[in-house]
């Protein structure tokens, strides 16, 4: 851990890595607390695999392969919300074959992209190490986006997420809002990729926020808690993996899965506790 | 004479190749509490998602208000028999009453003071307010039925509908619901759905009964051969004095 830290002091690239992380955790606690109460992680997984296609397509072509990522992203939560909105019972096998489509379409692009195909395992499995200092600026402006996006419309998202029968009741475009939730989410899968890889993403975007689902009843304290756990998870990852040279991304994930695991069992035990306790009161 | 607040007329509605309405016709006037009673999958739900503009009519005519239902559906408090939420979202009572004012005021951040106001009174009105901070999972079934009756009146409706208010709480609950019922239908028009026609015809002032077709009754005319009818033979009905 001090080498750790010395070596922060030293490294310019160590510094942006830990800033991408804590740019990530912003993302990961507010929009990952939404997709948890909204039970769309899959719908998530969907968008983040898709991703792929967008990255491979933007390689090929000789573009940046985050605006590539950020287009794929945002096209296919339009497409997968729409399906949703259109035909409800053909949900789960449309994100399926979002998912592999889009995978199958970048593995392609890469294949035939000259060069070495090192860029594969890092969109696969993420490389914070590698995060330029102009993608932190573009980190920080989705950032932005995502949490201004969210404090204006914080009702209609809630209701939407809640409740929607009553959402339409009350005249909320439900449809609207549901698509603009989708595309923050697919705008913070974007963010995550860039620390943990598109494997990885789904854990970093739900165990903060599950994480803290277990303790707090309000999205705001479930909001807040999993941005301090997602800058803990990152952070913590980097300081950790660093020493022994370890790639990042797996370790934060490990972290965040092990605290969850652990979180997940003592608060039932709570629960539990506190309800033989209340029976032997009585 | 005034507008009927909700006004149906030869209104027919199929699923597929199911008649679920048949030629309704049903005008309720400004201040009446009616009964809409009939057995299950008689059509009870889709009149109410009709009336609500969830759903279009096929043939016929809704007006509510003197408005088509999409347009006048915010002026409506509405009480579902099931709650459409999980009971486990991380929510607070206070939240979910304010849920009931969107639609109103502005459009951008967070609710107002007029909002919270409006959410509180309802509290009070529905002898809630001391629920206001607990989550939402923490209630019981009569407990839960209060706060969504006052998620209904915190945006001030014209009209409240219920949809079985008490199938899911106890006989001392009902006699409370009903009574509050009672006393909001000094200001409210109140059009409540149930399947207990013996329990709802002491408070009502009308009951419509509906098995895809529809027939009203005063509430003083009901007796066995009309719940025969509604019903087919299988219902006897049981004295009850109260």
């Amino acid at each position: 851990m001090s080498e750790f830290l010395a070596a922060l002091g030293e490294y310019g690239f160590l510094q942006s890595a830990l800033i991408a992380g804590l740019l990530a955790s912003v993302g990961c606690g507010v929009i990952g607390t939404f997709v948890v109460v909204k039970r769309i992680a899959f719908m998530a997984g969907g968008i983040a695999h898709s991703v792929l296609g967008g990255m491979g397509a933007a390689l090929y072509f000789g573009l940046d392969p985050f605006a590539g990522a950020l287009a794929a992203a945002i096209a296919s939560a339009l497409l997968i919300g729409t399906v949703r909105l259109a035909w409800k019972t053909q949900e789960d096998t449309m994100i399926g074959a979002l998912w592999a489509i889009g995978m199958a379409v970048g593995v392609l692009f890469i294949a035939k992209t000259p060069g070495y195909a090192s860029d594969l395992m890092s969109f696969l499995f993420g490389n914070i190490l590698l995060v330029p200092t102009e993608e932190l600026w573009l980190m920080a402006g989705l950032d932005l986006l995502l949490v201004a996006a969210v404090t204006l419309f914080y009702r209609q998202f809630l209701a939407i997420s809640f409740d929607e029968e009553l959402a339409r009741l009350r005249g909320v475009p439900v449809a609207f809002f549901y698509l603009l939730l989708l595309c923050l989410v697919a705008i913070t899968v974007v963010l995550l990729i860039q620390v943990v890889g598109l494997i990885l993403v789904i854990a970093l975007l739900t165990l903060p926020a599950a994480i803290a689902g277990h303790y707090v009843h309000s999205l705001g304290a479930m909001m807040l808690i999993a941005t301090l756990l997602g800058a803990l998870f990152t952070s913590l990852g980097l300081a950790l993996s660093f020493g022994p040279d370890l790639p990042a991304g797996p370790t934060m994930i490990l972290l965040a899965g092990g605290v969850y695991v652990c979180s997940a069992f003592s608060s039932q035990m709570i629960v539990r506790h506190r309800a033989r306790r209340r029976a032997k009161a009585a | 004479m005034a507008e009927p607040v909700i006004q149906v007329e030869d209104l027919s509605f199929s699923y597929g190749d199911a008649l679920v309405l048949e030629q309704v016709t049903l005008s309720i006037e400004s201040g009446e509490f009616v009964g809409l009673v009939g057995p299950n999958a008689g059509g009870k739900s889709t009149l109410l998602k009709l009336v609500l503009g969830l759903l279009r009519p096929q043939v016929g005519r809704i007006r509510v208000l003197g408005q088509s239902p999409r347009r006048a559906v915010r002026r409506i408090g509405y009480v579902p028999q099931f709650p459409s939420f999980p009971r486990d979202f991380p929510i607070s009572v206070e939240q979910v009453v304010l849920m009931g004012r969107l639609g109103m005021g502005r459009l951008l951040g967070r609710y107002d003071t007029s909002d919270r106001a409006a959410a509180t009174g309802a509290l009070r009105e529905v002898e809630a307010l001391d629920l206001a901070k607990r989550p939402i999972g923490a209630l019981s079934g009569g407990q839960l039925q209060r706060v969504l009756l006052a998620r209904a009146l915190a945006s001030e409706p014209e009209i409240l509908i219920l949809d079985e208010p008490t199938a899911n709480v106890d006989q001392r609950a009902e006699t409370d619901v009903f009574g509050l019922l009672a006393e909001l239908n000094r200001r409210l028009t109140i059009l409540l759905v149930s399947h207990d026609i013996a329990f709802i015809s002491e408070y009502v002032s009308r009951v419509a009964c509906l098995n895809r077709t529809l027939a009203c009754h005063r509430t003083l005319e009901i007796d066995g051969d009309t719940v025969q009818q509604l019903y087919g033979g299988h219902v006897r009905q049981v004295a009850h004095g109260h």
